[in-house]
């Protein structure tokens, strides 16, 4: 073969190369940028007033109609250690305490090791207390029993407070 | 320790494909490149190496497509790119008397790491069941960091006793060391992180933790300067130790941290070069490459180093393309000199496309680390980018005589079965800590979305599809909390609660 192509060849094996490591980084995208986002949200004043936060009434009583809405999908830590942390939800509960079994592990002193646990049912979310030493507070009332959770109501859990989001 | 997902990830399988795709492309590539650049016929070998290579990567690729669907995406064609150039490198100083017969071992030694992660990943399945290995770990690396040491199994090469004769294969124990070590780091961190983050005295500006709390950083101490005093290697030493002093930073946030493991860095250099003079030498070589005496000297000398910084220059910015330079002048040219071989045929313009290619896994490592929820996966994640980003600085610092040359093996790069087994097993381990950090929080079927009754919650509970328990018990079922999932439906009544394991004690 001849020299000249040969290095062609060697040129473009260089080109190739840097062709991946760009497209590489072109794929990433935003990915590495994280929270930057979530975080200035988690900064701002908490503009909305919940309207409906009301007396968490339990066992479902505030359900008003057959509407079917949909569920709340996104959890968001609006206070506390791990501010702006954002936990897309499913199907299935969610478990919150410093236990490292939890779904989300909260880095707070004040929380137990498993302290609450957050499930769905129908179109709505449900937390529960489970006899945690400091309390599980939704809005200003503290938890004795599983009561339906609004987006926008405070979930307080030692000095992290969550929140639904649609 | 603040994890934040902005969304749903999706699993972007296809787009490892193509990436693999390229990556397949440019290390086959450069196989053939040798051969056309060298004059050399291309038999049917090439042709089957490279199917065997391909065909194994995209088995990996099968594999993370029906195991860790969400892994990410760009860590293994990345890996796949620098092992295909890394085996090029070698086939290509395959052609010089000097090196030759190393290439067929290394395509092996290859496939055996491609095979046993794609094993790890399959049968692993989930990083945080190393959590309950810790000790036991830490027992494994203790073992496999003294075996060179003991007589009948060690073995001494160049100045430095790290390997272990089994037959007719020689084996680098310290290299898996280095996973075990992690995974023991790791474990140790999670567990007894409130404690060293807790207990501590000020003094100023930084917090110092309690003497009892620096114990086992004094033992990894001792390990590092028994593994460089005993074995002679300089390069693991340094290693174990920044992996340790890296690791307990993360977990802590303590800058004090930093600053107490330089301190002890410092006095371990002090002693060892006081006392070894192998270590003695590698300073002389260093500060001193291009005196006459240091270069000439029949063992020890600076002839090594200074052969790679002339291959170096000679290669300049484009280098002199894959197969054309002299690469073979330099001792270890296909292990620990590698990188110096790269920078004379692929240049500065290859030689940064490789260094690039490193920080860019790096930073996927550290964001499976950032991204995953559990501790423990966080600080394996952290533990095993700092092992990657660790070697590749001491190898191409030594190289570029930033700091002493010592030998430690190219991550993916150098020939080097044992090192790079290691690696691949990184790999297959970051690859299932980047899954469970990406992967929605549940996979199970959607139950009950639509809402059907509205009335009291009890009633619902028991419309509560068994599809949704069972996704629930399977999600926690590694965890293994069945006393949690048997108060599931004492829970459900809503009237009594079983208090938490710290009782009703107020704070």
């Amino acid at each position: 073969m001849s020299e000249l192509a040969v290095t062609v060849l060697q040129f473009g094996l260089l080109l190739l190369l840097w062709i991946l490591i760009l497209s590489i980084i072109g794929a990433q995208g935003r990915d590495m940028t994280i929270s930057k986002r979530s975080r200035a949200r988690a900064a701002a004043p908490h503009a909305a007033p919940a309207p409906r936060s009301g007396p968490p009434a339990p066992a479902g009583s505030n359900h008003s109609g057959p509407t079917p809405r949909p569920r709340p999908r996104r959890l968001l830590v609006s206070e506390g250690p791990l501010a702006g942390t954002e936990l897309p939800l499913g199907s299935a509960s969610i478990m919150m305490g410093r236990a490292q079994e939890c779904t989300l592990v909260l880095d707070d002193d004040y929380a137990s090791g498993k302290h609450a646990r957050l499930f769905p049912q129908g179109s709505r979310w449900f937390l529960e207390d489970l006899g945690s030493t400091n309390g599980t507070w939704l809005g200003e009332e503290q938890l004795t029993r599983a009561s339906t959770v609004e987006p926008g109501d405070r979930i307080r859990i030692g000095k992290t407070v969550l929140e639904l989001r649609t | 320790m603040n994890a934040a997902s902005q969304q749903v990830y999706k699993p972007r399988r296809n787009l490892e494909l193509v990436l693999l795709l390229m990556a397949l492309t440019v290390a086959i590539g450069a196989q053939m490149l040798v051969a056309l650049a060298l004059d050399e016929p291309i038999t049917a070998d090439y042709y089957v190496e490279g199917a065997v290579f391909a065909g194994l990567v995209l088995a990996f690729h099968v594999v993370l497509r029906l195991r860790a669907k969400y892994a990410d995406p760009f860590i293994l064609p990345i890996v796949v790119t620098l092992n295909g150039l890394g085996l090029a490198m070698i086939h290509r100083l395959d052609f010089t008397p000097a090196y030759s017969g190393v290439a067929d071992r290394q395509l092996m030694w290859t496939g055996v790491s491609i095979v046993a992660a794609v094993a790890l990943l399959w049968l692993l399945k989930d990083h945080r069941r190393l959590r309950q290995l810790t000790y036991i770990s830490l027992a494994a690396s203790v073992v496999l960091l003294f075996l060179p040491i003991v007589p009948g199994v060690g073995q001494e090469l160049h100045g430095a006793r790290i390997w272990v004769n089994l037959g007719p294969l020689s084996f680098q124990p310290s290299e898996i060391a280095k996973i075990t070590l992690a995974v023991f780091f790791a474990g140790f961190l999670a567990n007894n992180r409130d404690l060293i983050l807790l207990a501590g005295r000020k003094f100023g500006p930084v917090t110092f933790p309690r003497l009892r709390d620096l114990a086992p950083m004094f033992i990894a101490w001792i390990i590092a300067i028994g593994v460089l005093v005993v074995q002679n290697d300089l390069g693991n030493a340094l290693m174990f130790f920044g992996l340790f002093v890296a690791v307990i930073y993360v977990a802590t946030s303590r800058f004090s941290w930093i600053a107490i493991g330089s301190v002890f860095m410092l006095i371990g250099a002090a002693l060892a070069y006081r006392f070894v003079s192998h270590f003695r030498d590698r300073v002389e070589i260093w500060l001193n490459a291009f005196d006459q005496d240091i270069y000439e000297r029949a063992f020890g000398g600076s002839h090594q180093v200074v052969q790679g910084l002339f291959g170096m220059a000679h290669g300049g910015l484009a280098g002199t393309g894959l197969g054309s330079g002299n690469p073979n002048m330099v001792s270890l040219a296909n292990s620990d000199m590698i990188i110096a071989a790269f920078g004379e045929e692929l240049g500065f313009i290859g030689l940064s496309a490789m260094l690039l290619l490193y920080l860019l896994l790096f930073s996927r490592y550290m964001r499976a680390g950032l991204g995953t929820r559990d501790t423990f996966g966080k600080l394996l994640a952290v533990g095993l980018a700092v092992v990657l980003v660790l070697q590749v600085f001491v190898v191409v610092g030594g190289i570029t005589r930033v700091i002493p040359l010592t030998g430690l093996a190219t991550p993916f790069l150098a020939a080097g079965g044992s090192a790079l087994l290691a690696n691949w097993l990184i790999v297959a381990l970051v690859l299932l800590i980047s899954h469970s950090a990406r992967q929605p929080v549940i996979v199970g079927p959607m139950v009950n979305a639509t809402g059907e009754s509205s009335s009291g919650i009890e009633s619902r509970l028991h419309s509560d599809g068994p599809g949704a328990r069972e996704s629930a018990v399977h999600r926690h079922g590694a965890h293994r909390q069945p006393d949690h999932h048997d108060r599931h439906d004492d829970d459900h009544t809503g009237i009594d609660h079983v208090p938490a394991e710290q009782g009703g004690t107020t704070r």
